[in-house]
């Protein structure tokens, strides 16, 4: 290949979703997405519970056929393809599902074989991935014996185990404490800065800002918004916000008229979005004994504005 | 083409299957001590106190002891226990509560793979069961002839017969406790009735013939002669049925296992 093949083929997207869609009987998760993921970097699935993240994720793998549209992934359309794709990919479901009946190199052995890796890199490989996952110590264990967290790393490694260039994860950091939720986020920028890519799905907005380069708010099966998490902010909210702890209704007054803000009510709290914090909080100075508190905008406030404010189930 | 010729196009299962089945072994080779224990302790049981206690006053039955009338009766019911019972509950585990086969999904193997590997699985465990307790019925004189030995390809076929129509079960099963009416129903019954104990010339003609649409009768009809050094009589037609069972259930098995998992 020459360099300016070599250069087409890295820009060539590395899924393409066109139209796509799915049903499981009434109920719809997916309602038609159109998306390009770009090879390299790290891309997100931001979107409620029920948004249709993880449908679509398992429609990649070939474990859910879509209703309609066109998926396709390394430019192969998927439901020809299943096997191939598979052998390029790595995997980290929701849930971790390691074989309890196995030790935590076991586990990482017995999926190799799946992978059918070549058996003079199996063994080499699974000392890198342990240490990857800062679990040499644990190889023997096993899996019961492990913490959470070390299953979530084990998860991490096991999705590893053929060298894939395309990582799906699936809420890689649900439940975990804070420190192994860093020592995954460092881990994941490692393989996205070695050229991997990775897609992630989530609803942890923070978790969302560090990792993505790019990503699209996902709610009811379709795509609300895409871009980079900085520019989403910048044009869908304005700078900062003010949170109204009590005397909601006051603060309500004082700022009725005051120009370019926009307030949110959320039970006894309102939320006033405004591009001059410091005219607001001149404001609500007139009333010393009101409990706020201010903060730049986040990705989550751009979530809230584009998805509403109601709880999902 | 609709989900529904997707889930039962013919299974077209790869080397992968072969991986499965790898998985299992290595699975059940950890646990082995107590797994043999089991599987050797129940027809010793039965051996001992049916085969020398009732044997005593029966005397011969079907013109051989009925030491080893009864052992060749049990090594076709054990053969059947031993594929139902791991395409049942094992299986059940594997894919829902261990969520084994998900993450296999995750990788190059298909759930075409996966049922292909557990049917081969299920019919190795037959001959993991029978092939001691025809040991053991051998050291307690039951087993007469050479010809035993070809008991134990036939302990596969059993195997692969049971194998089929119980991981059917297990991919409609909601819970373990549906289980309890394929055993209750079908497996006990055919226990008791398929001539493991007594000729299936004993029992009325209309049970003889439920009992002769049902499998586990085939299976005691191929081991018993081979057990005795006898003549097999309708060799074919007993391995037909076996097989015709195999395969029926295998194709139930992988498309109601496709339609489970690949939602």
């Amino acid at each position: 290949m020459n360099d300016s093949n070599l250069a087409a083929a890295r820009r060539e997207p590395v899924i393409v979703a066109r139209g796509l869609v799915k049903h499981f009987g009434p109920r719809v998760a997916v309602a038609g997405i159109d998306l390009e993921i770009p090879p390299g970097g790290c891309f997100g699935f931001l979107g409620p519970n029920g948004a249709g993240k993880t449908t679509t994720l398992r429609m990649l793998l070939g474990q859910s056929p879509p209703t309609s549209g066109e998926l396709s992934v390394f430019g192969l359309p998927v439901a020809a393809n299943v096997r191939a794709i598979r052998a390029r990919t790595g995997v980290v479901p929701q849930s971790d599902n390691a074989d309890p009946d196995f030790t935590v190199s076991e586990n990482l052995r017995i999926y190799a074989r799946y992978f059918g890796v070549r058996s003079a890199l199996v063994e080499p490989r699974i000392r890198e991935l342990l240490s990857f996952i800062e679990m040499e110590d644990r190889a023997d264990d096993p899996i019961r014996s492990l913490s959470g967290g070390m299953k979530r790393r084990l998860t991490i490694a096991r999705a590893l185990i053929n060298d894939p260039e395309l990582i799906l994860l699936d809420e890689p950091t649900t439940g975990l404490d804070p420190q192994v939720r860093r020592m995954i986020w460092n881990r994941l920028r490692s393989l996205r800065n070695s050229g991997k890519t990775l897609l992630l799905t989530t609803h942890y907005m923070d978790e969302a800002e560090r990792l993505c380069d790019e990503l699209v708010i996902i709610d009811e099966g379709r795509i609300v918004a895409r871009g980079a998490p900085r520019t989403l902010i910048a044009s869908h909210v304005e700078s900062s916000v003010v949170e109204v702890h009590s005397l909601g209704d006051e603060a309500e007054a004082l700022l009725a008229g005051h120009p370019g803000v926009r307030l949110e009510r959320v039970g006894e709290m309102r939320y006033a979005y405004t591009n001059d914090l410091d005219g607001v909080l001149g404001r609500l100075k007139q009333r010393p004994e009101m409990i706020c508190m201010h903060r730049p905008s986040t990705l989550e406030d751009v979530f809230l504005r584009l998805t509403g404010h109601e709880l999902r189930d | 083409m609709t989900m529904l010729a997707m889930d039962f196009a013919f299974p077209r299962p790869r080397a992968g299957a072969f991986k499965v089945w790898l998985r299992n072994l290595l699975v059940w080779r950890k646990l082995m001590v107590a797994g043999l224990f089991l599987t050797f302790g129940e027809p010793f049981v039965y051996l001992i106190g049916l085969g020398y206690g009732l044997g005593r006053f029966i005397g011969d039955v079907g013109g051989m002891p009925y030491l080893t009338f009864l052992a060749s009766g049990l090594l076709a019911s054990s053969a059947m226990n031993g594929a139902a019972f791991e395409g049942m509950y094992s299986v059940f585990t594997r894919m829902v509560h261990q969520q084994t086969y998900d993450a296999i999904l995750a990788t190059p193997l298909e759930v075409d793979d996966i049922v292909a590997g557990e049917m081969l699985w299920c019919a190795t465990k037959s001959l993991i069961v029978g092939i001691p307790i025809l040991l053991v019925a051998t050291l307690m004189g039951a087993v007469t002839s050479w010809s035993a030995l070809w008991a134990i390809p036939v302990f596969f076929l059993v195997g692969l017969c049971f194998a089929g129509p119980s991981i059917f079960v297990s991919s409609l099963a909601p819970s373990f406790d549906f289980f309890n009416y394929y055993v209750t129903l079908l497996i006990t019954p055919m226990f008791i009735f398929s001539g493991v104990f007594y000729p299936v010339g004993a029992l009325p003609e209309f049970a003889q013939w439920i009992v002769n649409v049902l499998p586990l009768s085939h299976a005691v009809a191929l081991i018993r002669p081979l057990v005795a050094g006898m003549p097999v009589d309708d060799l074919a037609l007993h391995a037909a049925v076996l097989a015709a069972y195999a395969t029926g259930g295998y194709l139930l098995a992988t498309g109601f296992i496709r339609r489970r998992l690949i939602r």
